[in-house]
């Protein structure tokens, strides 16, 4: 537990950016107006009006734009190692800092596992050599993700393992579950949970409502999310252990983290912008885009997850960004893979959304984009003097068709692909070095 | 009408009772001892087939060589489709030979629409998966009205595996959509949650059978009776099956093919005379020529391809 988390990327020289005359918005440092901000070194290192850049440094004109700490995502899937032709390390942080984002949380169901000290050893050498931004890995909490016998989980701890979780499956025994639980007082380390009922789940390829009786799909009911989320409560509870629900997608399983968190049970949770923002009446086009693992579920759910992320029972986003091959993803519904890409477009999503439409104050939507990291140990990104430089600039009225120029990820398969948003990132800055410039984003030197 | 038949929420009243008025005259060919017409000839229709069936295979088949088309049939087993070839190659190899229509039959929900992407030829759905089968409730409709002429207010009772039956999806829409009340009934494990939301009640015993005027019996399929969906078959049998206790005299019985004996029918009710079932199976061929007349020949078709007029169809 003592052991600091360290996260990977690829040696990049330390910027010096000065911005001017843009919005700094960071409600935890109590930040909100127009102000230049320097940024020297890789540091914040001041705040304040009319300030002078320092020889060398570049000069970026922030009228107009906003500059939020920079967002964490606690959930997204590399596909690296197995998969590179979908996303590999470079293609993802790419996308990922296009998105805003200072820091990833990898999951390791990839080809193979990561599941032992040396398959996540390598995979931190190739974070060095090719991560755009700072990058952790989480490792898995059984050895192949079968469910059945836990991972040498504190030797994968020494070497860096982010956290644990079985991604992509469920942790079907109880008693298995009770026993990674006992372990974590060794391991330290988080609990992420993907929490779903296979035997509820069956065959199912959406949520089960009205549209899947339309459609004839076999229905994921939102019990196969909220009885095992129940389970784990309940046994985080006995054990003392801390534990982090993954992609939150119904009512019901906000009810019981609420509950659970009131009888004092260490919870945490994410959800994702597309099940804040998407219900299964999207799926009525059959449109594999609109297939996830949980599924896009009704409206109350979604309206319960909007009123989570507001009271904080749902402590952070995740996009749990999940690319799949072309090919894959253009075959009948039923048959697709499931998952979505979302690392380029969450913030917009959400802006467009949420904010715009005055569901949700822009300041809390940054709280909860920065809070990913949280549950896990991390540091929040602030802007105040002193601390490493994770800073998005936004321009929140650019408007822009999502897919339009194609994308930094390796994959297409984007649930809002074709959609009108409001809001673009225009510049990240990850722990003190610039990750992202759009293209048409000039910025000037001083020489 | 538009250029394809994916469900039957493509299809207007007017559209549907302009396609059985076309398949009525089509039965007048078909009592013909020459029943071929000219009208898709030197037109290519494709058969796509990913699961196995015989009244829809046969009958479209009869359908496209009754209208003299030129007919490609191509089954998943022993074609490319076999080997691994993904439905869109598939579907776009078969569309450089130009073809008219696509009918194509798969496990899958939504593989009609996607092959419509693919594809500049008209695309007939005949089943997919647990979503849609439109031919056949159009066939029912028309097996139905040379009984009954009006059938406003008609009470239909679909009896069965519901949760696996695309047959029932669109049957409840096109009986809904011609005036009829629609009631589902079957064991509470294979009614979808939600159904009712296509326009029908739900019942789960048969307690009030008696109000039908029509009896549409499922297929109880072989796999949903191991005891997870239903604790035996003869449970089953006993909660569900029409025989001839529970069929009335004045209702009339339907059944979309092939039957279970003793399963979801008892002997007695499949061969009284209340029985449609092998009309529905004659019915097929007609309502089939007529459909691909629609798309390919008839009032959907686009400009500048129709191939004859609009006129009576002659024996060839």
């Amino acid at each position: 537990m003592s052991r600091a988390l360290e996260l990977d990327r690829s040696p990049v020289p330390a910027a010096t950016v000065l911005i001017r005359g843009a919005r700094l918005l960071d409600p935890r440092a109590g930040l909100d107006g127009r102000a230049d901000l320097l940024v020297r070194d890789g540091a914040v290192a001041e705040i304040g009006d009319a300030l002078e850049p320092p020889q060398g440094a570049e000069l970026v004109n922030g009228e107009g734009l906003h500059a939020f700490p920079a967002f964490v995502d606690p959930h997204v899937h590399l596909r690296t190692p197995g998969r590179e032709d979908e996303e590999d390390l470079d293609s993802g942080t790419r996308a990922a800092a296009a998105g805003g984002f200072c820091a990833i949380l990898a999951q390791p169901n990839t080809s193979p596992v990561v599941d032992s000290a040396p398959v996540l050893r390598s995979l931190r050498e190739r974070a060095r050599a090719e991560a755009r931004i700072p990058t952790g890995f989480l490792a898995a909490i059984t050895v192949g993700q079968r469910g059945e016998q836990l991972t040498e989980m504190a030797e994968l701890a020494d070497a860096g393992a982010a956290g644990f979780t079985d991604d992509g499956l469920p942790v079907r025994s109880a008693g298995v579950m009770r026993q990674a639980l006992q372990y974590q007082r060794l391991a330290g380390r988080l609990l992420a949970l993907h929490e779903e009922d296979p035997s509820l789940s069956g065959q199912g390829a959406m949520h089960e409502g009205e549209v899947s009786a339309l459609l004839g799909l076999a229905g994921i009911p939102s019990i196969s999310e909220s009885a095992p989320v129940a389970r784990d409560c309940a046994i985080a509870a006995y054990e003392q252990g801390r534990i982090h629900v993954q992609h939150v997608s119904a009512l019901d399983t906000v009810e019981t983290i609420e509950r659970a968190r009131q009888a004092g049970t260490q919870v945490t949770c994410e959800a994702t912008p597309h099940h804040l923002l998407l219900t299964d009446e999207a799926v009525r086009t059959l449109d594999t885009n609109f297939k996830m693992n949980p599924p896009l579920r009704g409206e109350a759910d979604r309206q319960a997850l909007i009123d989570g992320l507001r009271s904080g029972v749902i402590d952070c986003v995740a996009t749990d960004h999940a690319p799949h091959a072309r090919e894959e993803k253009e075959q009948p519904f039923e048959v697709a893979p499931m998952g979505v890409t979302g690392l380029e477009t969450a913030f917009a999503a959400l802006h467009s959304g949420l904010v715009v439409p005055g569901v949700l104050e822009l300041g809390l939507l940054v709280e909860r984009m920065t809070a990913g990291g949280v549950p896990f140990g991390l540091p929040v990104p602030r802007i105040e003097p002193g601390a490493p430089a994770n800073v998005v600039l936004v321009d929140p009225d650019a408007e822009w068709e999502v897919g339009e120029a194609g994308y930094e990820s390796r994959s297409a398969n984007c649930a809002f692909a074709g959609r009108r948003m409001c809001g673009r990132v225009r510049m990240t800055i990850a722990d003190g070095a610039v990750a992202y410039r759009e293209r048409t984003f000039a910025l000037g030197a001083v020489g | 009408m538009r250029r394809h038949l994916l469900s039957v929420d493509d299809l207007s009243r007017d559209d549907i009772e302009r396609i059985l008025g076309r398949a009525e005259s089509f039965a007048e060919v078909s009592g013909r001892e020459i029943k071929k017409v000219p009208t898709l000839r030197g037109r290519t229709v494709i058969h796509l087939f990913y699961e196995a069936s015989t009244r829809t295979s046969s009958s479209f088949e009869l359908a496209a060589k009754r209208l003299s088309a030129d007919l490609v049939t191509v089954k998943s087993i022993g074609s490319s489709v076999d080997k691994g070839e993904s439905l869109k190659d598939t579907v776009q190899t078969l569309s450089a030979y130009d073809p008219a229509a696509i009918v194509i039959r798969s496990p899958h929900a939504g593989a009609a629409a996607l092959v419509s992407r693919w594809t500049r030829a008209s695309v007939i759905n005949a089943g997919d998966g647990k979503h849609e089968h439109p031919t056949q409730a159009l066939l029912d409709l028309y097996t139905l009205k040379r009984r009954i002429s009006s059938l406003e207010g008609l009470r239909i009772w679909i009896v069965g595996d519901v949760l696996h039956s695309r047959v029932a999806r669109s049957g409840i829409l096109a009986f809904s959509r011609m005036g009829c009340e629609v009631t589902v009934c079957g064991p509470p494990t294979l009614i979808p949650r939600g159904i009712e939301s296509l326009g029908c009640r739900v019942r789960t015993t048969l307690d009030d059978l008696p109000e039908a005027d029509v009896v549409y019996a499922l297929r109880m399929q072989q796999e949903r009776m191991d005891g997870t969906f239903v604790p035996s078959l003869r449970e089953y049998a006993a909660q569900y099956q029409i025989d001839g206790r529970r069929l009335r005299p004045n209702q009339l019985l339907m059944h979309p093919g092939p039957v279970n004996r003793g399963v979801e029918l008892a002997a007695e009710v499949i061969d009284s005379p209340q029985a449609l079932i092998v009309e529905q199976v004659e019915s097929g061929v007609v309502v089939r020529m007529a459909v691909l007349y629609e798309l390919l020949a008839g009032h959907g078709a686009p400009s500048g391809v129709r191939a004859e007029p609009e006129t009576e169809p002659q024996p060839a």
